[in-house]
């Protein structure tokens, strides 16, 4: 079976931003750049499947400006067999990503696609149900668990109140959760492996797709700085402020 | 081999967030348990850390000189114990095979050491020899086919975990000082080796030292390091010189651990209704150590970049084993200093590091060695001049 990975390149998230004076986004001007964190367990999740022989090839792909092709090479380093990075520079909504990804999907024929559940810059939380919607194959979001039982997937889902499993007909679309595992640290022959695996690269013209945005940010904002708290001198004034002030009680 | 940047780079960076998300939050626990865990170590042999200096055709990386010095400033940057662990599979333990060694020796050892299956030892120092390689005491007697080793040896780091240990040990008189030196390889099993108790140390906890002892232990002629007698001081020498580079850049790494925890809690800390780091008394303790740091860093990337080229540098090499040493020392004091009496408590890691870094000026050889490589250098190559 073959395993169909996307990755994002995201400012990694041990950067503190910083939103840009005139409010139109955020400062990437000499910032690190990395996997985004829930791509990374995406990656280490279809690597684990082909370790335990459950799957033959992971191919991981990107879509971004050309240095996302860094991301590609990490995936590859921590495992996955080839790339393909669909180069453009533009920014792009998350259905425009679903569409590029669609195609990918109706030419590599995946048995399984494997997308963290959302990046930690935009944090939409879109793609992969978009990809679900355009291709028709059946989607487990939030995995915690997932596990291949006689051509199903059976996918553990974090939800509000405790754990859904769902069993879905292959091939299907899982994104990841935090809980899901925890990503190795590629070794620095992986690493030196990684550059000579195959990584093609592809535009977003060549799959005939429109990804001219249909969304427009207006305006991006740091959140309100937090104010100092008090000591209080008893319960009594706790209670009082609480009710008063605060009004929460 | 040189790698290209890009495959460095990343490779640094996965070693940079390895020790941040990893190593740093078990500094404390590594501390207190005296003790690293199992599957930390075997992480570190999957990312390939034990055969960072091993030649590739033994399985290893065989990484330049400047590579390993930008990987184990990284490593500098968490408690010193975390690269002990592989740091004698690095240097000490497995140089000596690899740059005097027969292809035999080469063959059965190396892949084991650059995979982290064997834990490669450096047995030179004993009760009455340390510095003084050439007063080695321990004897090995050639009897038919094989080498009788007698002896103890002291301060051997990793000895409770080694597989192997590269033995210093007398083949010839006294009178012969370093000539009748020879380096042996000797397996950890051999009857006859018995480990003494852990050395109680001032720091580094979570990694090994002890006495090793050597009674009538018999090991094949075979085990003589690239097979010709009184070499062994020559190679402990060229295994030193290289050793001292990775010493350099490991003080270099925690030099800047220390600046980075002193300028954050100096910007945290508040005193005289201000953060401390407004104080220009506390910003000139940051600007010496970030000073030296820098040059620090210079010296090492330098040093390695020459060594590399094919250069002689063993006055440099002593250079950057002096300055660096001696420098993390003074930055890890001005750390305390930074953090006041909170330096002097364990809650916050300046103390440990204070300790530990004590190690870094007295073994692969004292500043005072150093110093007596670097002048004597110095005297030899001005009366070469006026010869």
């Amino acid at each position: 079976m073959k395993i169909l990975v996307s990755v994002k390149r995201v400012v990694d998230f041990n950067v503190k931003v910083r939103v840009k004076p005139d409010g139109t986004g955020v400062d990437l001007g000499n910032v690190k750049m990395a996997m985004n964190p829930f791509c990374e367990i995406a990656v280490e999740e279809g690597v684990r499947l082909k370790e335990q022989g459950i799957a033959d090839e992971v191919v991981v792909v990107s879509i971004g400006p050309k240095a996302c092709q860094e991301q590609i090479r990490t995936a590859m380093a921590l495992g996955a067999d080839r790339g393909i990075q669909i180069e453009t520079d533009q920014e792009l909504d998350s259905l425009a990503v679903a569409k590029l990804l669609a195609k990918v999907v109706e030419e590599e024929q995946p048995g399984l696609v494997i997308l963290g559940k959302q990046s930690i810059d935009s944090d939409n939380n879109q793609t992969g149900q978009m990809l679900g919607a355009l291709t028709g194959m059946p989607q487990g979001t939030f995995a915690s668990e997932v596990n291949l039982v006689e051509g199903k997937v059976e996918v553990t889902r974090e939800v509000d109140g405790g754990l859904q499993t769902l069993s879905l007909n292959l091939p299907a679309i899982v994104t990841t959760d935090l809980r899901l595992n925890e990503p190795r640290y590629a070794s620095l022959p992986n690493f030196m492996k990684a550059k000579r695996k195959p990584l093609d690269t592809k535009s977003p013209a060549d799959f005939g797709v429109d990804i001219s945005p249909r969304l427009k940010t207006l305006k991006v904002e740091p959140p309100a700085e937090r104010q100092a708290g008090i000591i209080v001198g008893s319960v009594d004034e706790l209670v009082e402020k609480l009710k008063n002030e605060a009004k929460v009680i | 081999m040189a790698l290209d940047q890009e495959t460095l780079k990343q490779f640094v960076d996965t070693v940079r967030r390895y020790v941040r998300e990893r190593l740093i939050p078990l500094e404390d626990q590594v501390a207190d348990e005296d003790q690293i865990p199992e599957e930390v170590i075997n992480e570190m042999k999957d990312m390939g850390l034990f055969g960072i200096s091993i030649p590739e055709e033994f399985g290893g990386l065989g990484l330049t000189m400047s590579e390993e010095v930008a990987i184990i400033q990284e490593m500098g940057y968490t408690s010193p114990v975390f690269r002990s662990m592989f740091g004698t599979n690095v240097g000490i333990g497995s140089q000596g095979i690899i740059m005097d060694g027969t292809s035999e020796q080469k063959a059965k050892y190396l892949p084991l050491m650059a995979s982290g299956e064997l834990i490669g030892s450096f047995a030179l120092t004993e009760p009455d020899a340390g510095s003084d390689a050439g007063s080695v005491r321990t004897s090995a007697r050639l009897d038919g086919d094989e080498y009788i080793l007698n002896g103890t040896k002291r301060f051997i780091t990793n000895a409770p975990r080694a597989g192997v240990f590269t033995v210093m040990a007398r083949t010839g008189t006294r009178e012969e000082g370093g000539r009748g030196v020879s380096a042996f390889l000797v397996d950890a099993g051999l009857p006859g080796i018995t480990l003494g108790k852990p050395d109680k140390k001032m720091g580094q906890k979570g990694s090994h030292t002890c006495d090793v002892i050597f009674d009538n232990v018999r090991v094949p002629r075979a085990a003589l390091i690239g097979g010709v007698e009184g070499q062994g001081f020559k190679t402990a020498m060229k295994v030193l010189d290289r050793g001292r580079l990775h010493i350099s850049a490991l003080s270099v790494g925690t030099a800047k651990r220390l600046i980075d925890e002193s300028v954050l809690y100096s910007t945290e800390r508040k005193q005289f209704g201000t953060e401390i780091c407004n104080f220009q008394l506390v910003q000139a303790m940051l600007a010496d150590s970030q000073t030296e740091y820098y040059a620090g860093k210079c010296m090492v990337e330098e040093t390695a970049r020459a060594y590399d080229a094919g250069e002689k540098v063993s006055l440099q090499a002593a250079s950057c084993k002096l300055f660096c040493t001696e420098m993390v020392g003074r930055v890890a004091d001005r750390a305390v200093q930074v953090h006041g009496g909170s330096g002097y408590i364990s809650e916050y890691c300046v103390e440990r590091f204070y300790r530990d870094v004590r190690l870094f000026r007295l073994y692969e050889g004292t500043s005072q060695i150093q110093q007596l490589v670097i002048a004597k250098q110095l005297i030899r190559e001005a009366s070469e001049q006026t010869a």
